[in-house]
């Protein structure tokens, strides 16, 4: 697979380890009344699609940076790609 | 019609003419006691020991494509029971226990080989874990043998023992540990079952539940609602797919997994031998081709075949360790989808909903668990209750911090 990165250019998916589901980003208030269900949600539970998935990559031979790719878990075919940072941003999770 | 020595001799004089199907194809009926989703090897296994052991009637087993059409065709066709936990290795004893006696019980020549399992040492620290893991497996009533370099050199001699970087130095032997036909074991199954009354209905692919009130009521499938009192889900790969149909989310990835086999050659390799320092595992078929596998690829994936990064490196790991594997020809490779569960470990247990139980999360050594999943899970249909074996088996260890983590990595699916 090849992963278009969008400061890099297109890299060989071998450069990258993958953590997962591009949802692992949302990391639930740990002061919410009901953290303890949350977390354990956040942290085993998994929708696991069987068609379209956003998912976060770690370009660890590379410069280092996390990446949300959408991914189809039929054919891997890769239609996008985001700096993670970007997402979580636009989400209002950092400056 | 019951298989015998005598029956094949008395065909082979009378052309044949004999044989009569395996198993029918009936029509779906309305209403069944106990409807088992998936016609792989554990739904299958299930059925049979629910009709058998625990006296079930009125059961059906419902398969979208062709029965073992899935991963009891796709593995590597290995059996043993050299785990370390308590949660694993009660369970995984009993059904070797269970493969032992599986050709006489379901009379199928499955081809149950304890050709044997040797996992090799090349570290020190790696003989610690591995003397204290032959004390579990034997603590649990399991065989389990440590051996020498030279004691493995009598029976593997082409191994690399003084590679530079990974000698090897010794070896955990389980010799009652083997291979199976793969097929077999599905269609031994299906046969038993079958002539117990069981409805297997093929291409019957499931596309809901009927739940009303928190109470499953039934299946929709491709062939319209059939009404069922229990029902339980065997479709390990595919189970996060299923479930999605009731609105459950499982503590479950899809992964694809690789496995490989080379051009049939003369007898090599007299038993299964796992590499300690990679992941690189071999064993020999019965038409003489090699079969080998190592790492699933990593990402999520319901896709049936993998890509080649995997492929290097499990041909790296198979010429660290078998150097004569470099002059052998690769004849098929394939991809199969696991259910990588959050700990390693499967899941045999009751939903919220009542009515319907969920088997799966097997990961990539659900082949090996076959007759025991088939029997705890039938015990789980017929009483409501886990069998000992498979107590630990339950949806709730991961909220409740009772993780079955054998190799210790914690919630990373891919890293199991």
């Amino acid at each position: 697979m090849i992963i278009n990165h969008p400061l890099l250019g297109p890299r060989d998916a071998q450069e990258f380890t993958y953590l997962g589901d591009a949802a692992l980003i949302e990391r639930p208030d740990w002061q919410a009344e009901d953290a303890h269900r949350q977390f354990y949600e956040y942290l085993y539970l998994r929708d696991n699609p069987a068609g379209e998935h956003r998912e976060l990559w770690f370009h660890e031979q590379g410069d280092r940076s996390w990446l949300v790719v959408t991914r189809n878990t039929l054919t891997h075919e890769i239609t996008h790609v985001d700096l993670a940072r970007d997402v979580a941003r636009a989400k209002g999770r950092s400056k | 019609m019951r298989y015998s020595g005598f029956k094949v001799i008395k065909e082979a004089l009378t052309g044949h003419r004999g044989w009569t199907p395996a198993w029918r194809d009936p029509a779906p009926q309305a209403e069944y006691d106990v409807i088992i989703i998936g016609g792989g090897g554990h739904g299958l296994a299930t059925a049979y020991y629910l009709a058998k052991e625990f006296g079930g009637t009125r059961i059906a087993v419902l398969e979208k494509g062709w029965i073992g059409g899935g991963n009891v065709g796709r593995n590597t066709t290995i059996i043993r029971s050299n785990y370390l936990l308590d949660g694993n290795e009660p369970f995984y004893e009993f059904s070797l226990k269970l493969w032992e006696g599986l050709e006489q019980d379901f009379n199928y020549n499955a081809m149950v080989s304890q050709r044997g399992i040797l996992n090799l040492i090349h570290t020190d620290a790696q003989r610690d874990a591995f003397t204290r893991r032959g004390n579990g497996m034997i603590l649990n009533g399991a065989d389990a043998e440590l051996l020498s370099v030279e004691q493995i050199r009598k029976r593997y001699p082409f191994l690399n023992f003084n590679d530079a970087r990974f000698p090897i130095k010794g070896g955990l032997a389980q010799h009652r540990g083997g291979t199976v036909r793969h097929d077999a074991v599905a269609w031994g199954y299906a046969r038993g079952a079958d002539q117990r009354g069981v409805d297997i209905i093929q291409n019957c692919e499931v596309t809901g539940f009927r739940i009303e009130n928190g109470v499953c009521k039934g299946v929709e499938t491709s062939r319209g609602f059939i009404a069922a009192k229990k029902v339980g889900c065997a479709v390990a790969g595919s189970s996060g797919r299923l479930m999605a149909k009731a609105g459950m989310r499982l503590p479950i990835e899809s992964h694809v997994l690789q496995a490989f086999v080379s051009e049939g050659l003369k007898p090599v390799l007299p038993g299964v031998i796992t590499f300690g320092a990679g992941h690189f595992y071999c064993s020999q078929s019965d038409k003489g081709g090699l079969v080998f596998g190592g790492d699933i690829d990593g990402y999520n994936s319901y896709a049936q075949r993998g890509n080649l990064p995997v492929v290097e490196d499990v041909a790296e790991g198979g010429m660290a360790l078998f150097p004569g594997l470099g002059r052998v020809r690769l004849l098929r490779m394939w991809g199969g989808i696991m259910d990588m569960s959050m700990d390693g470990s499967p899941i045999i247990d009751r939903t919220h909903i009542e009515g319907l139980y969920f088997n799966g999360g097997w990961c990539y050594g659900g082949f090996k668990a076959t007759p025991a999943s088939g029997w705890c899970f039938a015990h789980l249909l017929a009483t409501d209750a886990p069998h000992p074996v498979a107590t630990a088996y339950r949806f709730d260890r991961f909220e409740k911090g009772r993780m079955i983590d054998e190799k210790g990595m914690g919630a990373q699916p891919n890293l199991h």
